[in-house]
């Protein structure tokens, strides 16, 4: 553990995606605490542009709300689905995949086949859909994202599994009588957690991208802030305030990259090779 | 700010035109935006909304009507009522033609009365109270009704009941009659050809029966499916007229600021659109009065209209639009008062218990409101959840009373008896419909008031009775009234006297003119 802090930290991009991500997850615990205001509260005159009045920073929206109270709401929500769909679709991934790659045979045709199924359909156009008919709302959108992230997840899990199922010690554990759940728990999928930790740091990017991109397209949960709602909504009136928009989407950007930063620091760390060679 | 600019621009452009009486000039081509394109021109057998935009301009009416709703003479030059109300005798113009040179006479009039009863619901019911019609001559037409109908004036309008030629329908199959593709009018401008995707297009009448109009070469009715491409088009100068609704309410402001650009509300008044929340009566907390009224307390109606709506329209007093007859502002009256509506919710005994609100799913400004309307709610201390639907979805709820608020904007045509009382009467209750009596009011008092209101004479007793009905409503609240709405139409100052009447864009090409 302490070696994996120290090659974590001696990575830049990983330290930068530390801060980033840090950041972001104390705004969303911290700042509705110091910002009680709710951001739909109209509370200045509309499009009001940014630094013009130190209590409303950022300028208001089409309605006079806050877009400033709108960015530390919406970070709670973007990093909640994100966090909370990874979480579901790792759930659902990782047993399907470890199950595929450890009995193989058909138990491993009938899962991937499964698998394929959800492939075969374009994740975006799938989540889409499923929220459509669900109604919108944040249970439906996490548990959309999560139906089109696992499959990802679960091929990882199969193939780690499948090269692990021939090693030494697990045919010892075999060889011993422990039963499979056990084999599977204590002895595969420990030493095939890395990948799938750096699969989900970016999964979870693209799972606030996915909720992001659900909202803009007026598919998000209508009774909670989000980024992708508030770049939605001020679309349509860009060219009258950019401000609406621009913000919103810089906090998308940023965070998003500072999770892709921290996967590939992840990454980095978690590699054996990588992390011993020459640094 | 932008309303004053609105202001102003109305009074620079000089909308109130025909005072200032310039001669009109001839010739010329008008491009307008028809969105979204008509599933077919054909008015008598389809009423869209753009369908009655373009063929007003092709079929004509036996009236036509001012912004004040009063009758003027079109297709008939004349017409008297018997002592008793219940003979009409229309004197239709003489010389007047269809587009094919045929001679347009009484034989007509009765041949599109039995079409647009099997084909035009709104018709069928408007001339319900209607026992026959006859044609002592070539130029008259009697109505005799079975029982005084004091709205009977206003249902001659284009879209209502437009006149078809009977020489090209009789015997035929209507629905699968070639001229459906290529329709055959009496009004100022025939049609010339469509292309679909592109564009439709009209050109003048030279045998119009009023001489000397149209005076517009052409018009050109373009489609352009996407809203900012539609606003695009306007600025490039591909398009001089956006009629109302065309483009989204927030690119409005930004139009109206450009060079030589004219925006006008009016002509709407015939249909005055009313935007209202249902609120569902049957059941939960809105079944207390006092709740509902502490919802028309709690909403600032007025930020709606300056702010979701750029300053267009008007906030709504009560049931009729402040353009339908008999229409009075002499009824209880419901500020923006949040205390007052948090009184009244305790008074009611409301514990916070959920509320669903379910927004019209048309768009952008629609959304704003919803989230704004929550908000004002959720102030006075109501919990609000809000439903979000496609336009379908939200269809359904409604139709099943499955719903607790529910925005919607409905026509009301003029008369209470026409678009008005079908919103409140206990007979209008049906499920399956997301018109008429949706909320689920019952009052026996109020089914009295508008049965009698249809057909007591003469108009004074009616303005006695509709006022009554008005009160009541407004004191029980069965629905939340919120904005008149207007629906601007934009275009360029040299395009002048399009609007003229009740119904605006609709049958106003025959007055338009270009200012060269």
């Amino acid at each position: 553990m302490k070696q994996f802090w120290k090659s974590m930290l001696r990575s830049p991009s990983g330290v930068i995606g530390l801060i980033i991500l840090l950041l972001a997850i104390s705004v969303a615990v911290f700042g509705p605490m110091l910002f009680p205001n709710s951001p739909w509260r109209m509370v200045q005159r509309p499009f009001l542009p940014p630094f013009t009045l130190s209590t409303v920073p950022l300028g208001t929206d089409a309605l006079g709300r806050d877009v400033f109270a709108g960015m530390i709401f919406g970070a709670r929500v973007s990093l909640l689905v994100g966090l909370v769909s990874t979480l579901v679709a790792l759930i659902v991934g990782v047993p399907i995949g470890a199950m595929a790659g450890y009995f193989g045979g058909k138990v491993d045709d009938a899962l991937m086949r499964f698998t394929e199924f959800f492939q075969t359909i374009p994740s975006f156009a799938l989540a889409i859909v499923l929220v459509a008919i669900l109604q919108p709302s944040i249970y439906s959108i996490v548990a959309s994202i999560a139906v089109v992230s696992w499959p990802p997840v679960a091929r990882l899990v199969r193939g780690e599994v499948l090269s692990l199922r021939t090693r030494e010690y697990v045919q010892a554990a075999v060889v011993t009588g422990q039963s499979n759940s056990w084999i599977i728990l204590r002895e595969i999928l420990p030493n095939a957690l890395s990948p799938v930790i750096v699969l989900a740091s970016l999964m979870v990017a693209t799972a606030i991208l996915l909720e992001s991109s659900l909202s803009f397209l007026g598919l998000g949960d209508p009774n909670l802030i989000s980024w992708g709602y508030m770049v939605g909504a001020g679309r349509t009136v860009i060219r009258q305030a950019w401000w609406i928009t621009v913000f919103p989407g810089v906090a998308i950007l940023i965070s998003v990259l500072g999770l892709n930063l921290i996967g590939e620091g992840l990454n980095d760390a978690l590699n054996p090779r990588l992390s011993r060679e020459g640094r | 700010m932008s309303k004053r600019v609105l202001l102003g621009l109305l009074l620079a452009c000089g909308l109130t035109a025909p005072a200032l009486a310039q001669a009109p000039k001839t010739g010329g081509t008008i491009n307008a935006v028809i969105q979204p394109e008509p599933p077919g021109l054909m008015l008598a057998q389809i009423q869209n909304g753009p369908t009655q935009m373009v063929s007003g301009n092709i079929f004509e009416g036996l009236l036509r009507y001012s912004p004040k709703l009063e009758p003027q003479p079109e297709l008939a030059e004349s017409w008297s009522v018997s002592e008793d109300a219940k003979t009409y005798t229309f004197k239709l113009k003489k010389g007047v033609t269809w587009h094919d040179g045929k001679p347009f006479t009484a034989a007509d009039v009765l041949f599109s009365i039995e079409m647009l009863k099997q084909t035009h619901a709104r018709a069928r019911n408007n001339l319900a109270q209607v026992e026959k019609v006859e044609a002592p001559d070539d130029h008259t037409v009697v109505f005799t009704l079975k029982q005084p109908f004091g709205p009977f004036l206003g249902i001659f309008e284009v879209g209502s009941m437009p006149m078809v030629p009977k020489h090209l329908y009789e015997g035929t199959d209507w629905k699968t009659n070639p001229y459906n593709n290529a329709p055959v009018g009496t009004g100022p401008f025939m049609f010339k050809e469509w292309q679909k995707g592109s564009f439709i297009r009209l050109v003048k009448n030279p045998n119009y029966h009023e001489k000397g109009k149209p005076y517009l070469d052409e018009i050109y009715w373009q489609v352009i499916p996407d809203a900012a491409a539609r606003s695009v088009a306007y600025e490039t100068g591909k398009v001089d007229v956006l009629p109302g609704g065309s483009v989204e309410n927030f690119d409005v402001p930004r139009l109206s600021k450009l060079k030589d650009t004219c925006v006008t509300g009016a002509g709407w008044e015939f249909f005055s659109p009313l935007a209202w929340l249902w609120l569902n009566n049957r059941q939960g907390p809105l079944a207390d009065k006092r709740v509902r009224q502490a919802i028309m307390y709690a909403i600032d109606r007025d930020f709606a209209k300056d702010v979701i709506w750029n300053g267009l329209g008007k906030v709504a007093t009560g049931p009729s639009a402040s353009t339908i007859k008999y229409y009075t502002d002499d009824v209880k009256k419901y500020p923006y008062d949040p205390a007052k509506a948090k009184a009244l919710l305790k008074e009611a005994g409301y514990k916070g218990e959920k509320i669903r609100m379910q927004p019209l799913a048309y768009g952008e400004t629609w959304q704003r409101w919803g989230e704004a309307v929550k908000q004002n709610l959720q102030d006075v201390g109501m919990t609000i959840e809000t439903i979000a639907t496609d336009v379908a979805g939200g269809n359904q709820k409604i139709a099943d009373w499955d719903y607790d608020i529910a925005f919607t904007y409905l026509y009301q045509y003029g008369d209470p008896a026409l678009g008005v009382g079908r919103n409140y009467v206990s007979s209008a209750i049906a499920k399956g419909q997301v018109f008429n009596n949706v909320e689920g009011y019952s009052n026996p008092e109020i089914d009295k008031l508008f049965a009698e209101g249809a057909i007591a004479t003469p108009d004074s007793k009616r303005k006695e009775i509709y006022e009554k009905a008005q009160k009541i409503l407004v004191e029980d609240v069965p629905v939340a009234w919120m904005l008149e709405l207007q629906f601007p139409t934009i275009m360029r100052c040299k395009v002048k006297n399009l609007i003229t009447t009740g119904i605006g864009v609709n049958d106003g090409f025959k007055d338009a003119w270009l200012d060269k």
